[in-house]
């Protein structure tokens, strides 16, 4: 019988517990502007998912997937990056293309369904979201060996969730990386379900970093509701990936507090105690908390505003574009429409 | 009779032949405690202990062990979430599923359902609007079937599950709850294989499935009697009801097929190649397509663009009339 999760927690990278119990000899060399940075961080990335949330219930916007509990294992993620970097990332990261640089206008045009939010800023590599679960975890891979063939200095990293890892897709991909020595990181936010089945029914595995072990490739639990966990794990893995020591996968260990999706009622499946024994793991109270301590002065207030601030402009610009073009269906489909498409479009528009 | 729409149909289907049947077992992903995205399979896991599984998040896994059930004495019942998560278990229906029979010289088969939700129209997320049923058509050795309504969900289900070849089973999810049909209670078989002429005519005939079905009866009362349309459900698409389609077309001498999927090799396809082949000289006019265009499924705010409407529908009849 594969041993609980919980139960054997003597290895997993905690930088700042729920309980305040802390590595002060990690912290004492980030500064107080760059605590505050991720605090901001995370503020803002919760702020912009509890409004779309609320757009999505105005129909403003269709299906949305919210990342509640889960900010800082992406915005830990998303800052330890560079620009150059390449991101896979799923249907839940919209808090980490938010803080690469992918506007927020776009994420919403994206979960609004129009596809021109797709499209990544010419200055950092977002790829599309995928939303089968898993087939971008080969894609990490590929781009992570591609940056070792090219020394380009550039580290890859897939996103996933803990029902990813059931995948060949994920066997496939973490094996390919590790053989071929891929500029990887392999990030497995594990909140603990895929819509309604629990982690424990996913995978007998001990946890999902052991199954690293298996393709001769490292693996690092993280506590993923600690930011500076997250960070300073990814940070190291990709210094590590870009002097060309190979990939890594990373467990971050956290929980989705939200429903799976909009269309999801995670009552049926999982206890209101089990959420509230999460909530009191929150990412962003436990940094608060912790700048209090070490006598960092914030306006709480004014943090929150001003991120609310920005994210209202960014809707009402959202809400001023204009409806895309049907003919925007056939541009990008190849580099040239096929001469049954320009027929097609011609009928369709009536042009 | 009770009150159903397809998801209680399918529920009841599924229910009444696990009764049946002590081999028939479920598995997918959320279909146990959760009873399904959709709740398809709401109460199989507490009323049948032991043959309701909640599986790993791996549609090949669930396909490729289906056919390890199917040959050696089960009969499961797969569900894969949204249809656009087939193309992953492909190789398992495609390479084993769909050829055990044969590889075998009879000495294994597969009677496996895949169930799978499909199609477009409810501002759903990528991959989740498709209509693949060409692709499986063209799969030999498997059966591709499609309801339209509560009453043909239930029992083409049950035919289904007690083929003795794998079929696949698409389940029009724009109108999973938009159809409420008295249904008999009792179990009853729907035979694979058999359209249904929904409505006779002499004009012209107008062939659909699943959702567009629906679109084409509302059109056609919309259009009040404006032509003797014959409405044909093909029901199943492979193997399709050639003679059904082939005697109403002669009657006819025209033809409108409506699908969802795009057009080139779309089923209408094959369907104007059957034509062509037997009831050429009876045509009027050549067979109009009402079809989505060749471009990948869009994001939900053009999907009324890409898809086939009422109004394109008519005049695509319109076209064959006035031919
Ligand atoms: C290949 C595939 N199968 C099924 C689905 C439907 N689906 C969407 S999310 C999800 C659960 C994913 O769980 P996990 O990988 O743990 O990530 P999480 O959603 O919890 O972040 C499922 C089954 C899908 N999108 N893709």
């Amino acid at each position: 019988m594969a041993k609980k999760q919980e139960e054997n927690k003597s290895d997993i990278v905690s930088v700042l517990d729920e309980n305040g119990k802390s590595d002060e000899q990690y912290l004492s060399k980030i500064s107080n502007d760059k605590i505050k940075e991720f605090y901001k961080a995370m503020v803002l990335i919760r702020a912009f998912d509890q409004k779309a949330f609320n757009m999505q219930r105005q129909g403003r916007i269709g299906t949305y997937i919210s990342y509640k509990g889960q900010e800082a294992s992406q915005a830990g993620t998303a800052l330890a990056l560079e620009d150059k970097d390449f991101i896979f990332p799923t249907y839940r990261d919209s808090g980490v293309l938010l803080l690469r640089k992918q506007p927020i206008v776009q994420i919403l045009q994206y979960w609004g369904g129009d596809e021109r939010g797709l499209k990544s800023p010419d200055s950092v590599n977002n790829f599309p979201i995928a939303i089968p679960v898993g087939t971008q975890i080969p894609h990490a891979a590929g781009a992570g060996w591609a940056a070792t063939i090219r020394k380009s200095g550039q580290v890859a990293v897939g996103f996933f969730g803990d029902g990813a890892t059931s995948k060949g897709d994920f066997h496939e991909g973490l094996n390919f990386a590790s053989v071929f020595n891929a500029a990887t990181i392999f990030l497995c936010q594990n909140n603990q379900y895929a819509i309604s089945v629990p982690r424990a029914k996913q995978t007998k595995s001990e946890s999902i970093s052991k199954k690293a072990v298996a393709y001769g490739m490292e693996g690092i639990e993280v506590d993923g509701n600690d930011i500076f966990a997250v960070y300073k794990a990814v940070k190291e893995a990709a210094d590590k990936a870009r002097k060309g020591n190979g990939p890594t996968l990373i467990e971050c260990y956290t929980y989705r507090i939200s429903d799976h999706s909009t269309s999801d009622d995670a009552s049926r499946y999982r206890s209101k105690s089990e959420v509230e024994q999460w909530e009191k793991k929150d990412p962003i109270a436990r940094v608060e908390k912790y700048m209090q301590r070490r006598g960092i002065k914030i306006d709480k207030d004014a943090i929150l505003e001003e991120a609310k601030a920005k994210i209202e402009k960014e809707i009402e610009a959202f809400e001023k574009i204009s409806a895309p073009d049907p003919k925007d269906m056939f541009k990008y489909v190849f580099a040239e429409m096929t001469p049954a498409q320009n027929k097609q479009m011609k009928d369709l528009l009536g042009e | 009779m009770v009150v159903a729409n397809i998801i209680q149909a399918v529920n009841m289907a599924l229910k009444q032949e696990m009764q049946r049947d002590s081999k028939v077992v479920v598995l997918g992903e959320d279909v146990g405690v959760n009873g399904g995205v959709f709740r398809a399979t709401d109460g199989l896991y507490k009323e049948f202990p032991g043959r309701v599984f909640d599986t790993p998040l791996a549609e090949l896994g669930i396909v490729g062990t289906s056919v390890g059930m199917a040959v050696n004495g089960l009969k499961p019942i797969a569900e894969i979430q949204f249809s656009g998560f087939m193309y992953g278990p492909f190789d398992q229906i495609f390479s084993h599923a769909a050829r055990i029979r044969m590889r075998s010289r009879g000495r294994f088969t597969c009677p496996l359902v895949i169930r799978t939700p499909y199609g477009g129209g409810i501002r759903a997320l990528e991959l989740h609007g498709e209509s693949g049923e060409a692709i499986f058509a063209h799969t030999p050795g498997l059966k591709m079937v499609v309801p339209s309504n509560p009453y043909d969900a239930k029992g083409l289900l049950a035919s289904a599950i007690r083929d003795p070849d794998p079929v696949i089973f698409y389940e029009p999810m724009r109108i999973y709850r938009a159809i409420k049909q008295d249904i008999p209670e009792k179990e009853y078989l729907i035979p694979i294989g058999k359209a249904n002429i929904v409505q006779e005519g002499n004009d012209l005939t107008l062939i659909a499935w699943g959702a567009s079905l629906k679109m084409c009866k509302d059109l056609l009362e919309e259009m009040k009697g404006r032509y003797s349309v014959e409405l044909i459900d093909l029901r199943t698409i492979s193997p399709y009801d050639r003679e059904t389609v082939i005697n109403s077309v002669k009657k006819t001498g025209r033809c409108v097929i409506v699908h969802e999927a795009i057009q080139t090799c779309g089923f209408a396809a094959e369907l104007i190649a059957a034509i062509n082949e037997d009831a050429m000289l009876s045509l009027h006019g050549p067979v109009v397509r009402v079809t989505s265009p060749d471009v990948p499924f869009p994001l939900y705010r053009l999907e009324n663009d890409f898809l086939p409407s009422m109004a394109r529908i008519k005049k695509g009849i319109e076209k064959v009339m006035e031919f």
